[in-house]
């Protein structure tokens, strides 16, 4: 490790350097230790139990009790909500409270509750029973009234008809009629069912009986509450007619299987009466009571929610504390807690800091001890990002968690990805409205962070300095195509090109002519809408993206040769990074050299037959396509040095491995006793002598040579999508703008002028403002992750996630 | 069609499919269950398995824990993963579905049946109803005096209905004719289901069938040893033997007549697949019987997982809850009661 050189800061090139490190703490204090190191928040603890099952651990009476404190602060959540109270995310007054005291306290508010709650369900079941009589008592009052009238009204029709015409009556009526008093007296049951069981209920009714009942439902409108579910629920009032006492039993048994509430009725009308205002009274004295305690309860919440966050926080904090304290184990003498984990380098004195103050505090007599432990372990990977680096780092942590002390891609990430991004997206009024949606995402920042947002939101908050970073390139290269919704400005001077006579009839058959100095910055507005317009954009644009593409992936294959250099890895260097470099740059670099010389001489050379025939007849002259002096020599010292690099990349590499690894364990076999017996243990731990498997490495050697040649010919045609997407991008906004806007304005009517920007502005925001944004970004980051990255990248550490209070409150569901 | 399942099986059912393998790699392994087996008391357990996927339904139960609230809300989850699978499932899968749950219908049935007939209350016995075996007019069972009205009044609309042709009989419900009853339901369920699996076809038939006859066979072992020594006849016993599996029909006449546990065993050695379920035992025991019938049909079920495109994932998905949640049981009450030599007894591993 460079460790005694003198280097500038490489805060996010290199990760942190990290140490494992062993704290060597006293019982008494180690709560307060873990509590100081969780505050700071750069220690990474390493479980040393992990043998041992969750309930076997020291500390697994104080994680369950914190969770069973958990549980109850659930429950007073829940209670909240029923209240209707948000808890103050601030509370009102924080008086330190012991975990003790918590517990405590927090069991007297549970039961209180609890009780509160039983008085309060008792009361309002006996609340609902009332009303639901009262609906029985209505409901079946009506019933039993209209039932008379019509008796008695059918009863009094039957006298007028005897006394009218008594001969055609028939004999047997008036039997019929004075046989009611010997009918045989009818039972009847009343009460309310679910509505969606009534049917249910009739037909089991009717096959039980074997239908000698008649039952009548009527539909109450608004649902009511069930006493025993507590549920709003569709009811219907039945009663059933029955006659018989076998009968009787059967209907209440069914009433009570289906969950009926059966209420006693009477069909003296008095009697009714005076229930119905029995009930009536009772309801209202219920219902104050009901009041009275639910003031009461409300109150008592309200107490608990301005506490409630401090109390979550802390049995959070203590659940933590005591999680962590599992992960230790204790020495031989049982007096003491052996940790060990990861910290950063430079967090050593703030963490022997803490443990200095820990002690203190404790009242401890020995102070905790620090020591620092050599391992093979990989160490975890550490940035220190900052609310701007952290989504573009995420972009690359997305792909694979750098190595420790790899070359860092988020560094580059940060300028190219929006860069990259923008050659796809160039329309700087697109860029505009892009930028003002992130800035108020930016401007509104606090509030945005501290509430809960929707999925695609959260999203675009997280990234909305990507975002806002990808607006700006996109304005700045929107400058350099000319488009403003695709309309372009001469807003750097006036074009360069004009008409050869003032009527400009022959513009589209002759051309034009140059009159002025060149157009000073991006595209001459002239192009615009003229016959050669795509075939210039085309050409400018492809040229671009190879330029591009060549001097992001040659920046690769550079990165590549700082982290040999960074491992002390020359076999690397030699035989790896200087091969790619020929071969990439005597193809690919020689087009980018070709590109630019054609642009700066204006020359007429056709790339494609010169890149084509470089390789199918070199020997060839090039006539026409010949761009400078010597070109077919250069073009044939270049393409032997690509094909010599080819088995300089295959073939060396495995065999250097091989010999290094004999002489080091011939070596190492010489030297080994020197190592103290520490390090040996932790070299066995972390695995030994790696296995040295030749012919593995040479298809591991064979298969990164064979991607790196083909993939340097696709991975370059891959950059052409920068071109292809830009191209998209502006023929559909010139699309919505000429089809849609413009169209519209032909009209010459104001309604159909209106549809047409109402129209126009939903295509710009759904189709180009988000998926537009959306493909571009994503063919960004394939760019990134596989053009880019695949030539150094080796993405297989692991992040460093330090036990810390800070992260804990984050997590909150 | 067999053979051609890959091309359309996931047009309905793969996504289903893919949620139940998903919960099946959410069961208990052995790891889990060494844990288990050493906790000290039920918030041990608790504690376990809260870090498992039993966690969110365990969370909110206030300390003093007890067996049934644990059994409780295991089966709660298992409901709930089941009523979501019905949801999304469409036909033929979601009467498949439905067929799983037919064989709780018939023990809910015969449970509030035998309750009512020692005078038990009707809402106690509701709550000890498996929920899968739920259905609207369960609580008016308690009704019925006979079989025919039990039949006629309730179990007309349920889905058991066509399986009650065989045992309407106008006698009064007692213990044996009730017993019996459970039987011929099941008997029913059991070809039926079979039938039904047959229909489907493909690599569903083949190990549905597999998974069925081993159950029909089972059960015949069961009613034979349980009847030995009651007044059941050879000839009613016979009858009560599902008409599939290997068994049948040759290894069913002899069954028929077996009058003890060494005669049933010296039937049950001729068939290879059972021999080394037998040959475990020793003479004249049939109290490990159980747990090794439940271990070899805890590793057919989970061998019906290495196959894909078939239904029986979703039986052998419920079926190994179902286990595990026994298993949990034994293992609570283990703890519970203090008995922690005896936890391995009946523990059945899946993985």
């Amino acid at each position: 490790m460079p460790e005694g050189e003198c280097r500038p800061t490489m805060d996010l090139f290199r990760s942190e350097p990290m140490q494992l490190a062993r704290v060597i703490i006293p019982v008494e204090s180690a709560h307060r230790v873990i509590s100081y190191l969780g505050e700071l928040g750069l220690f990474q603890f390493k479980d040393l139990n992990t043998e041992k099952s969750p309930f076997q651990r020291t500390y697994a009476t104080q994680v369950k009790r914190c969770e069973e404190m958990a549980r109850k602060l659930r429950f007073f959540k829940d209670q909240m909500y029923k209240a209707g109270l948000i808890s103050s995310t601030r509370s009102t007054y924080a008086s330190e409270v012991s975990l003790d005291e918590l517990e405590v306290k927090l069991g007297e508010q549970e039961a209180e509750l609890i009780e509160m709650n039983a008085n309060s369900e008792k009361l309002q079941r006996a609340h609902n029973e009332l009303l639901e009589y009262k609906l029985v008592l209505k409901k079946a009052g009506e019933v039993f009234n209209s039932a008379q009238k019509s008796a008695t009204a059918q009863q009094r029709e039957q006298e007028y008809r005897r006394v009218e015409r008594s001969l055609d009556s028939p004999l047997l009526l008036e039997q019929e009629i004075t046989d009611l008093s010997k009918q045989v007296k009818l039972g009847y049951v009343s009460g309310l069912i679910q509505r969606d069981k009534s049917m249910a209920f009739e037909r089991i009714l009717f096959r039980a009986t074997r239908g000698n009942v008649f039952l009548k439902q009527y539909f109450i409108e608004e649902p009511v509450i069930d006493p025993i579910s507590e549920q709003k629920l569709e009811k219907n009032v039945f009663i059933v007619f029955h006659s018989g006492e076998r009968a009787k039993n059967k209907v209440l048994k069914i009433c009570d299987a289906f969950g009926a509430n059966r209420y006693p009725f009477t069909d003296d009308i008095g009697k009714q009466n005076q229930m119905v205002t029995e009930v009536t009274g009772k309801l209202s004295e219920l219902k104050t009571t009901i009041d009275v305690g639910k003031h009461h309860w409300g109150s008592v919440v309200q107490a608990i929610s301005h506490q409630y966050e401090h109390w979550n926080n802390l049995v959070k904090k203590e659940k933590s504390i005591y999680y962590t304290l599992n992960m230790l184990c204790f020495d031989v003498t049982k007096k003491c807690l052996v940790a060990e984990g990861w910290c950063p380098v430079f967090a050593t004195n703030q963490i022997q800091k803490a443990l200095m103050k820990a002690t203190i505090d404790s009242n401890s007599q020995v102070g905790p001890i620090f020591e620092i432990l050599n391992s093979k372990e990989p160490p975890p990977t550490y940035f220190r990002t900052n609310k701007f680096t952290n989504s573009f780092q995420e972009i690359v942590n997305a792909y694979g968690v750098a190595k420790y002390q790899e070359a860092n891609p988020g560094v580059y990430t940060v300028v190219t990805f929006p860069f990259l991004f923008a050659v796809m997206f160039g329309d700087w009024g697109h860029g505009i409205c892009l930028f003002l949606a992130t800035l108020y995402l930016i401007l509104r920042e606090k509030s945005y962070s501290s509430q809960k947002l929707g999925d695609i939101m959260e999203m675009a908050f997280g990234g909305r300095y990507v975002i806002i970073m990808m607006s700006i390139f996109s304005i700045y290269t929107g400058f350099i195509y000319n488009e403003f919704f695709s309309v372009p400005y001469d807003l750097f001077g006036q074009s360069a090109y004009d008409c050869r006579d003032p009527s400009c009839r022959d513009a589209t058959t002759m051309g034009l002519i140059k009159v002025r100095e060149t157009y000073p910055f991006g595209v001459d507005p002239v192009w615009h809408g003229t016959r050669s317009e795509l075939p210039f954009l085309n050409s400018l644009k492809m040229k671009m993206s190879i330029l591009l593409g060549v001097a992001q992936m040659n920046l690769g294959i550079i990165i590549s040769y700082f982290n040999a250099k960074f491992f002390r890895n020359d076999i690397d260097i030699w035989y790896q990074f200087i091969p790619q470099m020929i071969f990439l740059n005597s193809l690919f670099g020689y087009l980018s050299l070709l590109i630019i010389l054609k642009w700066c001489t204006g020359s007429q050379a056709d790339l494609y037959h010169v890149m084509i025939y470089m390789f199918l007849s070199p020997m060839d002259d090039l006539d026409d396509n010949q761009l400078f002096f010597g070109q077919k020599y250069l073009q044939i010292l270049l393409l032997c040095l690509a094909l010599v690099a080819v088995p300089w990349m295959l073939v060396p590499k495995p065999f250097l491995l091989k010999k290094q690894h004999e002489e080091r364990h011939r070596g190492g076999a010489a030297y080994q006793p020197l190592h103290s017996h520490d390090n040996n243990h932790e070299r066995e731990r972390s695995g030994g002598h790696e296995e040295f498997e030749f012919s593995e490495v040479l298809v591991h050697q064979l298969i990164h040579t064979i991607e790196f040649v083909l993939g340097s010919v696709s991975n370059t045609a891959s950059y052409l999508r920068l071109w292809a997407l830009s191209l998209a991008h502006s023929e559909l906004s010139s699309v919505f703008y000429e089809k849609v806007l413009l169209l519209a304005w032909g009209y010459n009517s104001v309604a159909i002028f209106i549809i047409g920007v109402i129209v126009f502005i939903f295509a710009t925001v759904g189709v180009l403002l988000i998926m537009e944004t959306l493909s571009a970004f994503l063919h960004a980051l394939r760019l990134h992750w596989v053009e880019f990255q695949n030539k150094f990248y080796q993405g297989d550490g692991y992040l460093f996630c330090p036990f810390s209070f800070a992260l804990i409150s984050d997590n909150e569901e | 069609m067999y053979g051609f399942e890959a091309m359309t099986f996931n047009i309905h059912g793969g996504y289903l499919e893919a949620i139940v393998r998903g919960h099946r790699s959410g069961l208990l392994t052995a790891a889990d269950y060494n844990n288990l087996c050493q906790c000290e008391t039920l918030d041990d357990i608790k504690m376990h398995l809260s870090a498992t996927e039993y966690g969110p339904y365990l969370q909110n139960e206030p300390s003093p824990l007890h067996t049934t609230t644990i059994v409780e809300k295991c089966t709660l989850k298992l409901v709930d993963e089941y009523k979501h699978m019905l949801c999304q499932a469409t036909e033929p899968l979601s009467t498949f579905l439905e067929y799983i749950t037919y064989g709780h219908m018939i023990d809910n049935v015969v449970l509030i049946v035998t309750g009512t007939l020692h005078e038990r209350d009707v809402q106690e016995l509701l709550e000890k109803c498996h929920p899968l075996g739920m259905f609207d007019s369960i609580a008016t069972l308690a009704v019925a005096q006979n079989m025919r009205e039990l039949y006629r009044l309730v179990l007309v609309d349920t889905p058991l209905a066509p399986y009650f042709s065989e045992c309407i009989t106008s006698e009064d419900l007692d213990d044996m004719n009730i017993e019996i009853m459970r039987n011929t339901l099941y008997k029913a369920y059991l070809e039926d289901f079979y039938r039904f699996c047959q229909k489907l076809g493909g690599a569903t038939a083949e190990i549905m069938s597999d998974l069925l006859a081993f159950e029909a066979d089972r059960r015949a072992v069961n009613i034979t040893i349980n009847s030995i020594g009651t007044e059941l006849t050879r000839e009613d016993r016979r009858k009560l033997y599902s008409s599939f599996g290997l068994l049948y029909p040759y290894g069913h006449e002899e069954l028929a007549i077996c009058e003890d546990i060494d005669q049933v065993r010296g039937v049950m050695e001729k068939y290879p697949p059972y021999q080394p379920i037998f040959s475990k035992l020793s003479y004249g025991e049939s109290q490990m019987l159980d747990k090794a019938f439940y271990e070899e049909e805890v590793k057919r079920l989970c061998l019906s997982f290495e196959q894909q495109f078939h239904y029986g994932v979703f039986f052998a998905y419920m079926r190994l809850r179902e286990q595990e949640i026994r298993n949990l049981m034994w293992i609570s009450e283990c703890v519970a009661q203090n008995q922690k030599s005896r936890v391995h007894d009946s523990v059945v591993f899946i993985f």
